[in-house]
């Protein structure tokens, strides 16, 4: 590490920027793949099936015991899959509008893998800060981001030149409009509370005076339900309801084209999941142990800072994957009239009680 | 009119805040879960490693069967394969000069005896027509083969496959019978 | 790294035309949904150029409102109303000539504030908007509060006319 020394301190920050950035795709893929995974076992769990229990390399023979658990948990099937939708045969049917054919699942992908950025998965590391970019205005950067998400949705129905995806992506545009609202304003109080747009600054706050699922239960579950309206699962996946949709949006769809779909939406699910974690549930700080709260210099503290931030993050993993064995799917009008006329009153109250708390503790 | 109007019963509150939708999906699949996961209650079987019991009077492939001297049952009078609806069985004869019958008094026995499996329904009518109790419909119904001449299977593996099926063996107690007659005193 | 961020500036500020222009005179396709799109793309470069400011807010509150939530009602609504006669509209001289006029003005009234605006002022402005959303929020509520509201009283009313027209009878 002498040599890191002589860089300049800007070399220096594209360097280690480059490095986090790289880590952080590659986990985020990986989550990806393992969530599909999960998803896989536990839906076979709850529907008293075994799951996938069979993909294994040649090496897995000279493991005694370990090999065939892992083969019956499935750890190498992600691999499978992957390898599976890279050689598909990539098909574009005719009459499509290609242009916007071919870029919008890349659409839907790049903002799902931007939010990632301001998240932070960890205290430090060294003296390295552990999120890629820390921004003062980090939340409105995810909003704004993850806003963009909806036209890979939006143009993926209309560049398919179809029924059932046309009317998928404007149920999925009507939909992800009306969730950013309560959303966003789900948010605004812990923001008030905290005093900070700054994601580190909340989780700062919130080792200091506890998790704000407890302060803002109301906000909690405004965020989660839009969390799951967002991001078009059960039991708000209108825009593909295969029973009334075929497939939806991405009936069109084959091979990696239809793979870059789902990656959109794990990564949304795992985007969403640590902003959960980073904005209701202390980030990576545990509470009553100082050591987890506190930014430290160890490298080894920091490691277990941001296990414990990937420990939060898979219960949501979970509890997303959970739900959507768990409910039937809404009513689109039953979807319409939560969104604008319950959590968007809600919300504007929770906004409101919270703000006169606040100034009246303040005075 | 027959159709009557049922008025809904308006839903309370409590209901109407989703919750107890919510829980008892929760109660529903965290018991299929424990089920699942720790009583290892699975509806499924691991197909290769677990078969399933075979109930009795199940039609599976058809093959031939020999009797309880080893003796080969079929006398090749070709029922089953005039019989068979897919055109399934193909029988040759042996012909005036050929082999004559394993068993002493039955007039023959087929000198190549086929079944398409590819083509077979496991309708059972082959075991149906048959005079001779010689075919029967198994257990087998599992039958892979890596190319069509494969799964066109001739008399040896028929038999093989069929193992032993005793029976009344009437040529065997015609024989006798004659033989009884021969005797007899006129 | 000055050079760094002239060589962002002007890829931005090349973007940004190039996209604008997309949005009204596409060269190669006359679909509503592709102007709507390189509108979008437009607003998205015009935020890159906020960032080069300094003014994350504003450039997250532009992505956000702009891009996340207008543009894709404007494309729900081209998409639904399926614009054809749009793509084979020729050009009528007439219109071409007002149109020519508003870009003048425009332009004329842009380079005039330009060429009045002092360096400096414009400086201690760019500072003021810089990132720190608390000081934009003082800023809004203090000294520009009566513009503030009544801009919001105007949204309103807005949103209320909306309602009222898309009413089906109105009693």
């Amino acid at each position: 590490m002498e040599f890191l020394q002589y860089l300049s301190p800007s070399t220096q920050f594209v360097l280690f920027s480059a490095l986090k950035i790289f880590a952080v795709f590659g986990v985020v893929m990986t989550a990806v793949a393992y969530a599909v995974l999960v998803e896989r076992k536990v839906s076979a769990w709850i529907q008293n099936r075994v799951g996938p229990n069979r993909t294994a390399p040649f090496f897995i023979n000279y493991l005694p015991v370990i090999g065939p658990f892992l083969v019956r948990l499935g750890i190498f099937q992600p691999m499978a899959d992957g390898l599976k939708f890279l050689l598909k045969e990539d098909f574009t049917p005719n009459y499509v509008r290609k242009v916007y054919f071919w870029i919008a699942p890349a659409i839907t992908v790049i903002p799902a893998l931007m939010t990632v950025a301001v998240i932070p998965f960890g205290s430090t590391l060294g003296t390295e800060k552990m999120v890629i970019a820390d921004l003062n205005v980090g939340i409105l950067y995810t909003f704004g981001i993850v806003s963009l998400g909806v036209y890979g949705i939006v143009l993926a129905g209309y560049g398919s030149n179809s029924k059932y995806p046309f009317l998928g992506s404007i149920r999925s545009s009507a939909q992800m409009i009306s969730y950013e609202i309560p959303m966003g304003m789900s948010v605004i109080p812990i923001f008030l509370v905290a005093g900070s747009l700054n994601l580190g600054d909340i989780i700062r706050y919130q080792a200091e005076h506890g998790w704000m699922i407890l302060k803002q239960p109301v906000a909690f579950v405004i965020f989660l339900i839009a969390a799951f309206a967002e991001t078009n699962r059960l039991p708000f996946d209108l825009p593909e309801s295969e029973s009334e949709l075929v497939g939806g949006y991405h009936t069109e769809y084959s091979s990696m084209k239809l793979a870059l779909f789902f990656l959109g939406e794990y990564a949304n699910m795992i985007a969403s999941s640590a902003m959960m974690v980073t904005l209701f549930c202390g980030g990576w700080t545990l509470p009553f142990v100082t050591a987890l709260s506190t930014p430290s210099s160890s490298i080894l503290i920091g490691l277990l800072h941001i296990g414990v931030f990937f420990a939060k993050m898979a219960l949501f993993m979970i509890l997303f994957i959970w739900v959507r064995w768990m409910l039937p799917r809404f009513r689109y009008d039953q979807l319409m009239d939560i969104g604008w006329r319950r959590f968007i009153p809600a919300a504007l109250i929770n906004i409101v009680v919270t703000a006169l708390v606040v100034a009246f503790l303040h005075d | 009119m027959s159709t009557k109007v049922v008025a809904r019963a308006p839903l309370t509150f409590y209901e109407r805040t989703y919750l107890p939708t919510i829980l008892s999906g929760l109660k529903v699949t965290a018991k299929h879960f424990t089920d699942t996961v720790f009583r290892g209650k699975t509806v499924t079987m691991e197909y290769p490693e677990e078969r399933w019991v075979v109930p009795e009077g199940y039609r599976g492939a058809p093959y031939l069967v020999k009797d309880q001297e080893g003796a080969i049952k079929c006398v090749s009078c070709q029922l089953c394969e005039f019989v068979c609806p897919p055109k399934a069985i193909r029988i040759t004869p042996p012909g005036a000069d050929g082999a004559p019958a394993d068993r002493t008094n039955a007039e023959k026995m087929p000198k190549e005896f086929e079944i398409n499996m590819l083509r077979c329904i496991f309708c059972g009518m082959c075991q149906e027509v048959c005079p001779e109790e010689a075919i029967f419909l198994q257990k087998d119904y599992s039958l892979t083969g890596e190319s069509r001449a494969e799964m066109i299977f001739d008399k040896a593996k028929l038999l093989k496959l069929g193992g032993t099926h005793g029976g009344v063996q009437k040529w065997k107690h015609k024989l006798e019978g004659a033989k009884a007659q021969e005797v007899f005193p006129v | 790294m000055p050079q760094f961020t002239d060589i962002l500036f002007f890829g931005l500020a090349g973007l940004v035309l190039l996209f604008g222009f997309l949005t009204v005179a596409n060269p190669f396709s006359r679909n509503p949904v592709t102007s709507a799109m390189f509108l979008v793309l437009t607003i998205v470069s015009l935020a890159g150029l906020y960032v080069l400011l300094h003014a994350f807010f504003l450039a997250a509150v532009q992505v956000l409102v702009y891009a996340g939530a207008v543009m894709v009602l404007f494309l729900f609504v081209i998409m639904l109303l399926d614009l054809k006669e749009e793509e084979h509209r020729r050009l009528k001289s007439g219109i071409l000539a007002v149109g020519s006029l508003a870009v003048v003005a425009f332009v004329g009234i842009l380079l005039a504030t330009l060429l009045k605006a002092k360096p400096a002022a414009s400086a201690v402005a760019g500072r003021l908007v810089e990132g720190d959303t608390a000081k934009l929020g003082t800023l809004l509520f203090e000294n520009w509060l009566l513009p503030f509201e009544i801009l919001s009283v105007l949204l309103l009313v807005a949103m209320v006319g909306v309602i009222l027209l898309t009413k089906k009878d109105l009693k």
